[in-house]
């Protein structure tokens, strides 16, 4: 279908009145894009009976120079630059009436180190033109002279590690349960039990800031006292993800900067505070050493369904510009959507130097990272310890491992809980070292840690049989075949 | 008390046969395995003494061994690690890091809380064995 360019040329093109969108500019089959071309593309969704091409060239007009008529100021510019132009349209396996556009924006049209501008023009008004049934930002192409414009993640996986002083394994968390009601003091006694028990991290929810139940500063307080505790009692480093989150910018500078004053490793904040909010934050942390946890709070609203919305693997993208070091991304196995390609591939995009198209787990596009540095990965939801063997398998080890309920809801207790995740951790470590298959030997891997440690022992009796078995929603839209080569 | 620093601290102490298949698994990955010791094992000391460079061009694990069993007759009352470096662009760091001789007795830390302005406290974490000069903790000479 990628036929042959329809642009009107000369003087015609700029006659008064309404044009097709593919007939000014906006389909560009025969263009190569550049080097420097951020490419998006998007899964359109037309209206009954709307061509999919017009369709397609509509959403390069409107996410670029285009209005809805044709206007004479267009002539005072470089137009040709400045136009968005899609370069290739295919249908969506296995889906009708649903087709992938290839769309490549110069570089020119965009503000160095600037999410607000870069989503301003890519998704700002394009989503709702009536033209279209739905629209999907799949995944984006962004070139290495703009990638360089961004910070990037303020600390990175390597140095969180050397921070951390901690080598080789998957970090483990928990979030403090229940997520609302607790005092201060009550608060902190959660941190203190889970950290003491083993833990590296714990964390609050995306819905702690400051509530009557408990303000900010009787959290960060009593968290510290919790902190250092188990640090003495542990001889090993150990930070809680303070939620700085607040109504405005002056109370989260307020907030990290009592942090950063008590000590703490990390600060957290949440994806409803807005992309300029995030990098004005990661900005700080690099000034602060201070490590800047993101959790995604939000985000299925529009990155679940796979006709409409964002794709979780692009707000990753740009979470790497932006400059967090922590980002939820996933568990295969917990309570929340996500299914095994496709977290991967989210996990490509926060750990990898270059990414490389990989069609079958939704990576459409090579990334060049340039050296940025690598965000951490946090799974975290309805996980447990017997699930040590899949996790490390889906997830690999350069992740934050978050045991919430499976931490405090443990029989014996939080300490007990915590430290029955960290034996099964590092048992699974030690084997999958040693070269065993520990994917289908874990269950027994389990077993025999469990012989010396009666927590492990007893979560595996609790959580033996909980899983979380759904369809999954979000899915790739292309599976690996084998063929035969000539 | 036990320090959980390292990979492999909540389990019980490793054997050689372990640390051996450990340390292989490191050769196997090019990385370099660096002894290390220490008697102030205060989780922000990271410079541990260096029993020797991290051996590099190494593929097998009974080099290591030697050395380590080398190390332990000198410092065996004190704390020993390995750490094994990765120099692939992009990482340059320590890749896995294990615990692999400690004291008989830890004595562990005591949290110093130094009450300042309102309600904040600053915290030290002070190590109970270097109240004594280094080399005279954990009844070393």
């Amino acid at each position: 279908m990628n036929e042959l360019s329809m642009t009107v040329r000369g003087k015609d093109r700029y006659k008064s009145g309404v044009m097709e969108y593919k007939k000014m500019g906006y389909w560009e089959p025969d263009y190569e894009p550049k080097v420097t071309d951020i490419i998006a593309l998007f899964r359109v969704t037309p209206q009954d009976g709307v061509d999919p091409i017009e369709a397609s060239a509509a959403v390069a007009g409107e996410s670029s120079t285009a209005t809805w008529t044709v206007v004479w100021t267009d002539r005072l510019t470089a137009a040709e630059k400045y136009r968005a132009k899609c370069f290739r349209v295919d249908p969506v396996p296995n889906s009708p009436g649903q087709y992938f556009a290839y769309i490549a924006y110069d570089l020119d049209l965009f503000e160095n180190g600037s999410i607000a501008n870069l989503s301003a023009s890519i998704i700002g008004n394009v989503f709702g033109f009536k033209p279209l049934k739905a629209l999907r930002l799949e995944d984006m192409r962004l070139p290495v002279a703009y990638v360089k414009t961004f910070q990037g993640p303020a600390t990175g996986i390597v140095v969180e590690r050397e921070r951390m002083d901690k080598f080789g394994r998957p970090l483990l968390g928990a979030t403090v349960k229940p997520k609302l009601g607790l005092s201060g003091r009550n608060y902190g006694r959660v941190v203190y039990e889970a950290l003491k028990g083993g833990l590296d991290f714990t964390k609050d929810d995306e819905n702690i800031n400051s509530q009557p139940f408990m303000h900010w500063r009787e959290r960060f307080l009593y968290c510290m006292e919790a902190v250092n505790k188990a640090q003495a009692a542990s001889g090993e480093v150990k930070g809680t993800y303070l939620n700085v989150t607040a109504g405005t910018m002056e109370d989260m500078y307020e907030r990290a900067e009592f942090a950063r004053e008590l000590g703490s490793v990390i600060i957290m904040i949440d994806l409803v505070i807005g992309y300029t909010a995030i990098q004005s934050m990661a900005k700080w942390a690099r000034r602060n050493d201070m490590i800047l946890h993101l959790h995604r709070a939000g985000h299925s609203t529009y990155t679940r369904q796979r006709n409409h919305g964002v794709s979780f693997r692009v707000i990753a993208k740009w979470m790497r510009l932006a400059g967090v070091d922590h980002i939820h991304a996933g568990t295969v196995v917990g309570k929340l959507e996500g299914d095994p390609a496709t977290t991967r591939g989210y996990y490509d995009i926060c750990r990898e130097d270059f990414n490389p198209m990989r069609l079958e787990h939704g990576v459409f596009f090579d990334q060049d990272w340039a050296s940025l540095n690598k965000m951490m990965p946090v799974a975290s939801g309805g996980i447990h310890a017997g699930q040590m063997h899949q996790l490390l398998d889906h997830l690999g080890e350069d992740v934050v491992l978050q045991f919430g309920g499976g931490t405090i809801g443990h029989p014996m207790g939080i300490q007990a809980g915590a430290t029955a995740n960290r034996v099964a951790l590092e048992a699974m470590i030690l084997a999958r070292n040693e070269g065993r298959d520990y994917l289908h030997e874990g269950p027994e891997i389990l077993a025999k840690a469990a012989q010396t440690c009666t927590p492990l022992k007893s979560a595996l009796e609790v959580w033996k049989d909980v899983t979380f078995n759904y369809q999954s929603t979000d899915m790739p839209d292309y599976a690996p075949t084998t063929s035969v080569s000539m | 008390m036990r320090v959980t620093q390292g990979c492999f601290s909540f389990l019980p102490d490793l054997t050689d046969e372990q640390i051996s298949a450990q340390v292989q698994y490191c050769l196997g990955k090019g990385w370099a395995v660096n002894i290390e010791f220490t008697d102030d094992p205060h989780p922000r000391n990271t410079f541990w003494e260096m029993w020797g460079l991290p051996m590099f061009d190494l593929r097998d694990a009974a080099g290591v061994m030697m050395e380590l069993n080398a190390c332990r007759k000198v410092y065996g009352d004190r704390y020993i690690r390995m750490s094994a470096f990765d120099s692939s662009h992009g990482w340059e760091s320590v890749r896995l890091s294990f615990i692999v001789n400690r004291p008989k007795d830890e004595p562990g830390f005591r949290l110093e809380r130094h009450e300042v302005d309102g309600r904040n406290i600053r915290y030290t974490t002070k190590s109970y064995a270097v109240d004594r000069p280094e080399g005279g903790r954990y009844g070393g000479k």
